[in-house]
């Protein structure tokens, strides 16, 4: 087996494609590998494995674990959780990552609670540190620094685990980048043996039924996103946005508000508690720019304000701001891109 | 069958209407300044269970909470709404935990119950959103567990048949009794309260608000065992103090700032089709759309 203290990402996997979070975390991750000096690993857990490597490799993985066994595809609780505390206490790993997804989110605090290692959930950001502990005075090197909004959103806390490894962190979809690290990139291949791994009596929760639908819309990736908040009104003056949307080839996004009038769905929100986006071009109609919000777009390289308002807290970060209903703005955005293209 | 239900539930600050007053110049929270209320999903949570109680006749449902000794209004809302009794586990040295300690001092809590059936608890607590404390208390009790309910199906012969909502579809688990469920908030909403339990429990009392009752009162509760609130501490659950508060727990806060966001340089616009138009054609021209 290989060394220990190194950083591993825990990777998801839906119908044989590594998810992006994923992907996400091991571009972060090798970041903080190489900053540490240590190897980058990827874990994966599931069924017919044959080739993911090729899937981890371009993104800096140094070694890919396989855990490969029919009963471990569709993820459940505790066999995954086995797989990782099992192995983690061979391999000792410095700081482990995965993505704060419904399977992340569900596998982090039962390992975190079994190794008693801390775990921090929904960071935005990972750095490496030093740290002084204030009562005792004792001082740390190259910690993991969680940084994550708390109470809400209102503040952000940095968080560490002077103690316990492995430092655990969740990150949700979209808040890292996903860069190809290199191309020709290869590493290692550890095929690990289910059974060493695995208990029969981890098998207890069994799943009876389940639809997966792949998500139709991806405002994650969108270069142009047409955002509405509660100031739309309603579903049907939604309708405007799709049409402002479909001429730009623009995505439509939501705010929590609007998602939670019913005016639009949940996968289209974004925000600390939905996607993060970074569009060429937002435009935010009938948003007020609330904390959790703006957390989850300032990085878009233009944004356009439409609101009522003149003084709507994310006029401070528009580039642009159009002040009146949108009722009356939106139809003349139409217009004159219509007008004026091609 | 009857059941013992425990539902898992936390008093938080509402930090769903932050205002301004909110924040001290600091950057830390004035928690004075926001109301305390039952966690929301907890309530999905609660609902859960009395849907179990009201299927299964003879049921009990007992609230466990940790926290300050006032989290008991938590107690008392849930037995209006149709909660039997309730526990709030409250000390000092349980201060300044992590959601690892915080689980720890749980699953002691639990252990010092009698048996239960289910453990049912909302996904997560608005003030810190981490949705780790369910999962832990199951691991630390050594069940399985089920995270983002819906809806319980049914539960019968020891086992529990439950809906799932993942971020791209649901999913239906079939997991064996005892278990931990923890209920989202797209699960059906709470009952309100019932006026006619409310009168009956309005005095219902933890042994530290009994202190501070009138003698009449207080006679009162004494005839009445149902208005006994419990009230447990570290020492009675027998949690060890190394894995409680502050000291027990592996992750610590070192540093908490203030969100703030470098304004920028905007440029207004009048909603006129000149204006609007022109800044059509600055986009077009340098190709952020077209
Ligand atoms: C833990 C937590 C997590 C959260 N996560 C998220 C998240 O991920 N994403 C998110 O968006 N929010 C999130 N929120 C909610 C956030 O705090 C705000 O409540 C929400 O973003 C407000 O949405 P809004 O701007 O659409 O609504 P409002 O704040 O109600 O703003 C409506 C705006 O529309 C304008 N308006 C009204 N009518 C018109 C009109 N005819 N024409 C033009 N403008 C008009 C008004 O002037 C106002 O500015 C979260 C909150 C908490 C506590």
């Amino acid at each position: 087996m290989t060394d220990n203290n190194n950083l591993i990402v825990y990777c998801e996997l839906e119908d044989g494609k590594v998810a992006d979070v994923s992907l996400e975390l091991l571009t972060k991750g090798r970041e903080l590998a190489n900053r540490l000096g240590v190897k980058l690993e990827a874990l994966v857990v599931g069924h017919n494995l044959d080739g993911v490597e090729n899937q981890l490799f371009p993104y800096g993985a140094d070694v890919v674990y396989k855990v490969d066994d029919a009963l471990l595809y569709p993820y459940t609780t505790n066999p995954h959780s086995s797989v990782l505390i099992n192995l983690f206490k061979e391999i000792k790993p410095q700081i482990c990552l995965m993505g704060a997804t419904c399977i992340g989110r569900d596998l982090g605090p039962r390992v975190s609670s079994a190794l008693h290692s801390g775990l921090t959930a929904d960071c935005t950001s990972l750095e490496i540190g030093d740290h002084t502990d204030p009562k005792t005075g004792k001082s740390y090197t190259d910690l993991l620094y969680q940084i994550r909004p708390a109470f809400g959103g209102n503040i952000v806390a940095t968080i560490v685990n002077p103690e316990c490894r492995p430092q655990m962190a969740t990150v949700r979809e979209g808040v890292m980048k996903k860069e190809i690290f290199d191309a020709s990139h290869k590493g290692e291949v550890i095929d690990l043996d289910a059974s060493k791994y695995v208990n029969p009596e981890d098998f207890v929760v069994e799943i009876i039924d389940r639809h997966i639908e792949k998500s139709k819309i991806n405002i994650k990736g969108a270069p142009i996103i047409v955002a509405g908040g509660y100031g739309v009104g309603s579903k049907e003056n939604f309708d405007l946005l799709f049409d402002l949307a479909n001429v730009l080839g623009a995505e439509v996004g939501a705010s929590r508000a609007a998602v939670d009038a019913g005016f639009t769905e949940h996968a289209r929100q974004i925000g600390q508690t939905g996607v993060t986006v970074r569009p060429k071009l937002y435009i935010a109609c009938g948003i007020s720019g609330q904390i959790q919000h703006i957390a989850g777009m300032q990085e878009s390289s233009i944004i356009i304000s439409i609101n009522n308002d003149p003084n709507a807290p994310i006029n401070t970060i528009a580039d642009y701001v159009i002040t009146g209903n949108l009722e009356d703005i939106i139809p003349k955005l139409i217009k004159y891109y219509k007008k004026n293209s091609k | 069958m009857s059941l013992n239900i425990v539902v898992l539930a936390k008093q938080v600050p509402d930090t769903r209407n932050v205002g301004k007053d909110a924040m001290k110049e600091d950057g830390t929270i004035n928690r004075a300044a926001l109301p305390a209320i039952f966690n929301p999903e907890d309530l999905n949570a609660l609902e859960q269970a009395l849907q179990l109680k009201d299927a299964n006749p003879g049921s009990t449902v007992t609230l466990l909470t940790m926290g300050l000794p006032r989290a008991s209004e938590i107690i008392r809302e849930a037995i209006y709404r149709g909660a039997d009794t309730g526990i709030v586990l409250t000390d000092r040295t349980l201060g300044g935990a992590d959601t690892l300690a915080t689980s720890y001092s749980l699953a002691q809590a639990v252990r010092k119950m009698n048996d239960f059936d289910i453990i049912l608890g909302g996904r997560q607590a608005i003030d810190g959103d981490t949705a780790q404390v369910g999962p832990q208390i199951a691991e630390k009790l050594g069940i399985p567990q089920v995270t983002y309910a819906e809806e319980i199906l049914e539960l019968k012969d020891g086992y529990v048949i439950v809906k799932r909502r993942l971020e791209h579809g649901v999913e239906t688990v079939k997991a064996p009794l005892p278990c931990v469920v923890t209920v989202n908030g797209s699960a059906a909403e709470c009952r309100p309260r019932n006026a006619q339990r409310v009168m009956k429990y309005k005095y219902a009392v933890s042994p530290s608000e009994k202190e501070k009752l009138s003698d009449e009162l207080k006679a009162l509760v004494e005839k009445r065992p149902y208005l006994n609130l419990n009230e447990w501490s570290a020492a009675y659950v027998e949690a060890d103090p190394e894995q409680i508060g502050f000291a027990g727990s592996p992750t610590k806060v070192k540093a908490i700032e203030n969100v703030v966001f470098t304004a920028k340089e905007s440029r207004c616009l009048e909603n006129n089709d000149d204006q609007i138009e022109d800044l059509i054609k600055e986009l077009i021209a340098n190709h952020t759309i077209g």
